[in-house]
């Protein structure tokens, strides 16, 4: 079934892993501008999948404790605050100090913290759920030389735990930095979408907790239309800075199948811009070592032709 | 409401989706600041002017829903003429009585009612024992026949009076007081008015740290005053939703483990008011009261009779004899004094950490360490248990191990998988839990624990003949157990409660078939109903998309299965829906029924136009547009005559500790907030005291999302630990530089009370105000450590120190002043050396109280 | 196990015999891939309970197999919840299960050093004997004036607010017919 988009560009991806009859591809859709912050997700995906705590240390990232995703966190919640300390209250602050009585004698008010309005409107909290992108074209997988990564019939990409043997070349390829090794296992982990839950046609862990539905789950297509409608009504009420992120079947993997709606650029949460896939260029490297070989097979066959007069 | 309640705030969100405008209204920026479509940050206890300002606003406008306030407020109502206000007497109200700190309510009443009043010796006994709390489930005790003027021009009418409070509530005082900006406070009231209305309703949200207060209760009168004038109460997307913290803190006061109450908000006696049956059995209502109400004697009989059974007689009076009696406060926190005097020999902790979660904890753990006997149940090992070899106090000596007599008995506590019965949600749901198994090894339900405790003790006082022992020898104790460790059915116990008819042992269906003869029992009447038709009502689980929006057949709701109480409001005085957006419940003039989507909150069959004759009392004295059938005048209370011993309509006044001078009033703080003056109670001082600028700052302390109150639910655990592993403090980046504090490193917080360190976040989501002409700086704590799980640290509730509310007993540890510095607190002896140089400073010897009454108050000081 | 059964489940047989030649989907299918299937599907019982944890009352199904909890989550019924969860709610299971729970009676003597192993219901009985003499020694029975007091100033208790209603109704029921009137909880907190 492999198809000449097998490895870039816009392609199914179950079908084109062998899966004849294969139902609607399924994804995520995280909406961060309903996020709370809340971490259900965080803590609903541990307990479903067993995975490992990451450890008890105060990062002073906001209020994210977990860091980024990894072998033992396959949901993480990012938190950004978009505010520089207000150069308008340090002012305040000296200009209080400087006098010794409680009559306040400074700065005219219109720049006072607190005196209208714009510094609340100026201070943005984000939040964003991250996940694993189960990518149209998944480097991670594409690399796995045991086949422990594999596409599942819904066009997710899973490790086969049973498999793995931890040999780490997919940490390297994912372009978003995901896949990670646990390290009592050596094994590699990230998020399943749940595989065993959405088999049985329930929801992944993660979104059936979502308090605020900031996590979205069903058929790409469907919500990728949905994504599309939330971004316009975004723009209709003045959240201009709304858009989406992996949701184009012309990017760099062939569109994630989990994709988000973010409310700033894709840097500003530790995303990139501009994910490729790092085994595009596969199929001509392909190519050229295709010819290389056969130059040696022919080169062989002459050689062995040749002792023969 | 999403740090602290996500699940819940998904309805918010939902709005949101659909246009609603979401305010915020809190110290700090917080989750729910983040999504909010205002942010407005304010100082923290200055609550009661920034909503006095939105009640001047709506006043001032005549922006009220004039024909809900005349028809279902008490707007109408007179007060006597010699009320005087804290207009009139610089912060304080008509009737103060200094010696005993507490008022005489004699000229709050409505005009003509002064002789029902009760005197300043009965507000007093009011305060000790948290009377306040009764008025949950109904109004205070008043007279339903009042003098009215409809056109709301009287300058004796509780509009004008209210008109007359709240003029000097300006957007400028506002600004002074609360730190919030006019044209902010403009844009909040705006909304507030806009959005309600016949078309439209708006609710008013708050969590519990609202009662955290010396003026909590007043916190939520003053949100209550708005929501009437705006026709808001009684009505779908209106109302005041109290967000509980707790599985079953309703439940907790419903039926209740509280000093002052018995089950359904019925008093526990006092020596003196009730000595006899008829006095208490009176004193829960007004002989000249409407409403349901007036039934009390039927709730009280029947309560008796599940208690004692076939030994309460109307000969004995219903076995009120029996009941042990109040003679003053006995709430926690006295509990606690009296235990460091010695007083207390054992103690129960059921699911409680006091040692973290209550305030003062080094007196809760001092308290502990001085009795004879300890009972602790929970599910994983709790600070409370261990404060005799791990303790703070252990490091400064306070506490030596070998020195501590109390004796602990760890008993380890069933989960709540592990056994049946019903939590009483945050909005007066009753859901039932089935068991998914039985509890592993010793663990127990309280359940078993108190049945087999009662199998016990009665046992042993079986042959007694002291008349002492005849209640437990007489208690209705007969409950079928089963299993493997005879655990008691928690069915046959909601049965009870739900109530039977004594002959026949068939469940009672409602409240309004309680009897004052003897006839019905039942353990808690405003539960009455939730085993209707021998069925578990409350174990009712029909899927939510298979129901109306209101989904009456999940769970069951107090009282029967109603879901907005008062919702006679939505509709108008005729019956007619106000809007038919906003149709509720209405009447139906061809049956001559209301009806509605929800269980109407009125008699079935009384038409909108009925009117009782004159003097009418109880339930036929209800008016068919009086919607508020649990008050004695059937009207929402814009201004509360009875039933509030701090005054009648709120009033600013400054928390107990802080750094500024009243800007409303000569009055300082709340004139008879309940105090504890010991010299191992030390409050920071307040203006006009001097030294108020040794703890020059403001803290608060609330939840975060992946904790639990004290901890014990959420330290312990792994996946939520990971979160937030450790104890931090918040402040803004200017007292960061104020005070030299880095970004993840050390500080420690000092008050009167205690030191304790946490790790420093520096953040541009808390900020400094400008108030008053000073820089005020916020500081904010999370509650959730102490010293055991797999992540400890210290406890922010080390740092408050014990003044009450006076309504309700409940402590002021929302709010509290401070110093903090950059570094680790001391450690051993060197920390009481520290906190003493602190008070040493600020002029705090054992000898020094702050008095309640402030120079100046009671005059007409014309500050403004 | 044949050998062509054998051969046919040999991932590259599948991949040069099947529909996926690059053998990175259905040709890579492990055998306990194949036997995946959510435990929730194969647990003894599910008990419809409440979370308990704040008082929002969201719904939560308790999912049992071979006598232990394996799952809690949300309840797609509850019209409160509609199947939602914090952190703390979808961190139920690990609190009933944790192996940091006690799950055995402890005792500290008095001027006790350490902990000490007890017996439940020598447990209960202690504590009956201590209820009874601690209500014997500090009872009231009037006032200086002859009013009836009835009462006890000697005992003191304070609960949680998880507590179950009718825990809370047998809990005042027994302290009141005891004459202790100390009794408090997080209510009032």
């Amino acid at each position: 079934m492999a198809g000449p988009n097998s490895l870039y560009g816009p392609i199914d991806p179950a079908p084109d892993a062998g899966y004849t009859d294969a139902p609607p591809r399924m994804g995520f859709f995280t909406d961060t501008s309903v996020c709370i912050g809340c971490k259900a997700c965080e803590v609903a995906c541990k307990e479903w999948n067993a995975v490992p705590d990451d450890g008890f240390n105060l990062l002073g990232m906001s209020y994210d404790n977990t860091g980024g995703l990894s072998a033992n966190t396959w949901r993480h919640v990012a938190f950004i605050e978009q505010a520089a300390p207000s150069p308008a209250a340090m002012d305040v602050l000296r200009e209080a100090e400087s006098t010794v009585s409680t009559q306040f004698l400074g700065m005219p008010s219109s720049t006072l913290p607190g005196a209208n309005g714009r510094e609340d409107r100026d201070l943005r909290w984000l939040m964003m759920s991250n996940v694993c992108k189960h990518c149209t074209h998944a480097a991670c997988l594409d690399v796995c030389p045991t086949g422990s990564l594999f596409r599942t019939e819904f066009g997710t990409v899973v490790v086969q735990e049973d498999i793995c043997n931890g040999c780490g070349y997919c940490i390297p390829a994912c372009p978003y930095g995901v896949i990670d090794r646990r390290e009592d296992d050596g094994r590699a982990w990230k998020c399943t979408l749940c595989y065993d839950r959405i088999g049985e046609g329930m929801t992944p862990a993660c979104a059936q907790a979502c308090p605020t539905q900031s996590i979205q789950y069903g058929e790409l297509d469907e919500l990728r239309e949905r994504a599309a409608g939330r971004v316009e009504v975004l723009h209709q009420r003045g959240v201009t800075e709304a858009r989406l992120y992996g949701h184009d079947p012309d990017d760099g993997v062939g569109g994630d199948g989990a994709f988000f709606l973010l409310l700033d650029e894709p840097e500003v949460y530790g995303l990139p811009p501009d994910p490729v896939v790092t085994t595009r260029d596969l199929p001509s490297m392909w190519k050229h070592a295709g010819v290389a070989a056969l130059s040696m097979v022919a080169a062989a066959a002459v050689a062995f032709l040749g002792r023969r007069p | 409401m999403a740090e602290a309640h996500p699940v819940g705030f998904q309805w918010v969100m939902e709005a949101k989706k659909r246009g609603a405008t979401v305010i915020h209204v809190d110290p700090r920026f917080t989750r729910t600041s983040a999504v909010a479509d205002e942010f407005v940050p304010l100082r923290v206890g200055s609550d009661i002017a920034f909503l006095g300002g939105v009640i001047n606003y709506i006043l001032s406008n005549e922006l009220d829903f004039r024909e809900y306030v005349v028809s279902y407020t008490n707007a109408a109502t007179l007060v006597t003429e010699g009320f005087q206000d804290t207009e009139d007497l610089g912060g304080l109200f008509s009737g103060y009585h200094p010696e005993t700190g507490t008022y005489d309510p004699v000229t709050w009443q409505y005009e003509g009612h002064e002789e029902f009043a009760q005197s300043h010796e009965d507000a007093h006994v009011h305060r000790e024992t948290g009377a306040g709390i009764q008025h949950e489930a109904h109004g205070p005790p008043v007279s339903g026949s009042v003098e009215r003027d409809e056109t709301l021009q009287d300058p004796r009418c509780v509009y004008q009076v209210l008109k007359r409070h709240y003029a000097r509530y300006t957007p400028e005082v506002v600004e002074r007081v609360c730190g919030v900006p006019p044209e902010q406070f403009q844009k909040v009231c705006e909304a507030w008015t806009r959005n309600s209305g016949r078309e439209r309703t708006t609710a008013l949200v708050y969590s519990v740290g609202w009662t955290q207060h010396t003026v909590g209760v007043q916190y939520i009168r003053a949100g209550a005053i708005i929501q009437l004038l705006l026709g808001n109460m009684g009505r779908p997307g209106g109302g005041i939703m109290a967000l509980r913290g707790h599985a079953s803190i309703q439940g907790s006061t419903d039926i209740p483990t509280l000093f002052n109450l018995l089950p359904g908000y019925l008093p526990m006696p006092h020596f003196k008011q009730h000595e006899t049956f008829d006095m208490w059995a009176e004193a829960i209502r007004h002989l000249g009261q409407k409403g349901f109400w007036a039934y009390a004697r039927c709730y009280a009989v029947s309560l008796l009779k599940a208690y004692f059974g076939e030994h309460a007689t109307e000969e004995n009076d219903w076995g009120y004899g029996w009941l042990p009696r109040l003679t003053g406060d006995h709430g926690t926190y006295q509990q606690v004094f009296n235990m460091i005097d010695g007083k207390i020999k054992g103690y129960f902790l059921l699911g409680q950490n006091p040692a973290v979660g209550s305030a003062h904890g080094r007196a809760q753990r001092l308290g502990m360490a001085n009795l004879d006997w300890l009972v602790v149940r929970d599910l994983y090992m709790i600070e409370s248990a261990t404060f005799w070899k791990d303790s703070p106090e252990i490091e400064t000596g306070e506490i030596v191990t070998e020195d501590c007599r109390t004796e602990v008995f760890f008993l380890p506590a069933a989960s709540h998988v592990e056994k049946e019965g019903t939590f009483t949600q945050t909005q007066r749901m009753l859901q039932w839990r089935e068991k998914a198994l039985d509890p592993p090894q010793d663990c127990r339900s309280e359940l078993w624990f108190f049945y087999h405790l009662g199998r016990l003790v009665r046992e042993r006082l079986a042959a007694s003949t002291l008349e002492r022992d005849e209640p437990v020898k007489r208690l209705a104790w007969s409950y079928p157990t089963s299993g493997q460790h005879n655990e008691p059915d928690a069915e046959s116990v909601l049965k009870e409660i739900n109530g039977y008819d004594v002959a026949t042992g068939a469940p009672l269906s409602g409240f309004t078939q309680l009897q004052a003869d003897g006839s019905t029992a039942c353990g808690c009447w405003i539960y009455s109903g939730v085993f209707a038709d021998g069925v578990n009502q409350a174990a009712r689980r029909k899927p939510g998309q298979e129901q109306s929006w209101v989904a009456p057949e999940w769970g069951w709701v107090w009282p029967a299965n109603r879901r907005i109480l008062y919702n006679r409001a939505s509709a108008d005085p005729q019956g007619v829906p106000w809007s038919e957006k906003k149709a509720y419940v209405w009447w139906d003039p061809e049956k001559g029924e209301w009806t509605g989507h929800d269980v109407p909150d009125f008699e079935k069959t009384k038409d909108p136009s009925f009117r009782p004759a004159p003097g009418t009392i109880g339930v036929d004295g209800l008016a068919g547009d009086d919607a508020f059938i649990m008050q004695g005048d059937g009207k929402g209370w814009l201004y509360a005559p009875a039933g509030l011993i701090d005054g009648p309509m709120p009033t600013h006044y400054e928390p107990a500790e802080s750094p500024l001078r009243n800007p409303l009033y000569s009055q300082q703080a709340n004139p008879v907030r309940k105090v504890y003056d010991r010299p191992d109670n030390q409050l920071n001082p307040a203006p006009p005291e001097r030294h108020s600028e040794v703890f020059p700052y403001v803290f608060t302390t609330s939840r975060l999302t992946e904790h639990h109150t004290a901890g014990g639910m959420s330290r312990q655990l792994a996946y939520l630990s990971e979160l937030q592993p450790a104890m931090f403090v918040e402040v803004s980046p200017a007292l960061a530089e104020e005070r030299g504090l880095e970004h993840m490193g050390w500080a420690h917080v000092i008050t009167g009370r205690a030191a304790i360190e946490a790790r420093v976040l520096v953040t541009a989501r808390l900020r400094p105000l400008r108030l008053d002409g000073r820089v005020i700086h916020q500081i904010w704590l999370p509650y959730h450590w102490g010293g055991s799980g797999l992540i400890t640290g210290d406890s922010a509730n080390d740092l408050f120190g014990i003044t009450l509310d006076p309504n309700v007993l409940i402590q002021e540890s929302k709010v509290g002043t401070c110093d903090i510095r950059a570094g680790r607190r001391p450690t051993g002896p060197a920390l009481l050396d520290y906190v003493a140089d602190y008070l040493r400073r600020a002029r705090l010897d054992a000898t020094h109280y702050a008095p309640l009454e402030t120079p100046g108050a009671g005059e007409s000081d014309g500050r403004t | 196990m044949g050998v062509r059964t054998w051969i046919e489940g040999w991932p590259v047989y599948r991949q040069l015999t099947g529909t996926d030649p690059l053998g990175r989907g259905q040709a890579a299918r492990s055998a306990r891939t194949d036997a995946l299937e959510p435990r929730t599907k194969t647990a003894d019982s599910v008990a419809k309970s409440v979370c308990p944890y704040c008082a929002v009352g969201c719904g939560q199904r308790v999912f049992v197999k071979d006598g232990k909890v394996t799952q809690i989550e949300g309840d797609p019924d509850s019209p409160i919840s509609r199947g939602r969860l914090c952190p703390k709610g979808s961190a139920s299971k690990s609190l009933v299960t944790s192996d940091r729970r006690q799950r055995t009676v402890l005792y500290r003597r008095p001027y006790g050093k350490d902990w000490e192993e007890l017996d439940l219901d020598t447990a209960m009985e202690m504590i009956a004997d201590r209820v009874v003499k601690a209500r014997a020694d500090t009872w009231e029975d009037k006032d200086d004036d002859g009013r009836p007091l009835n009462r006890t100033l000697g005992i003191s208790s304070l609960g949680g607010a998880t507590l179950d209603n009718e825990e809370n109704y047998l809990i005042k029921k027994l302290f009141t017919a005891m004459g202790a009137i100390q009794i408090e909880n997080q209510a009032r907190i």
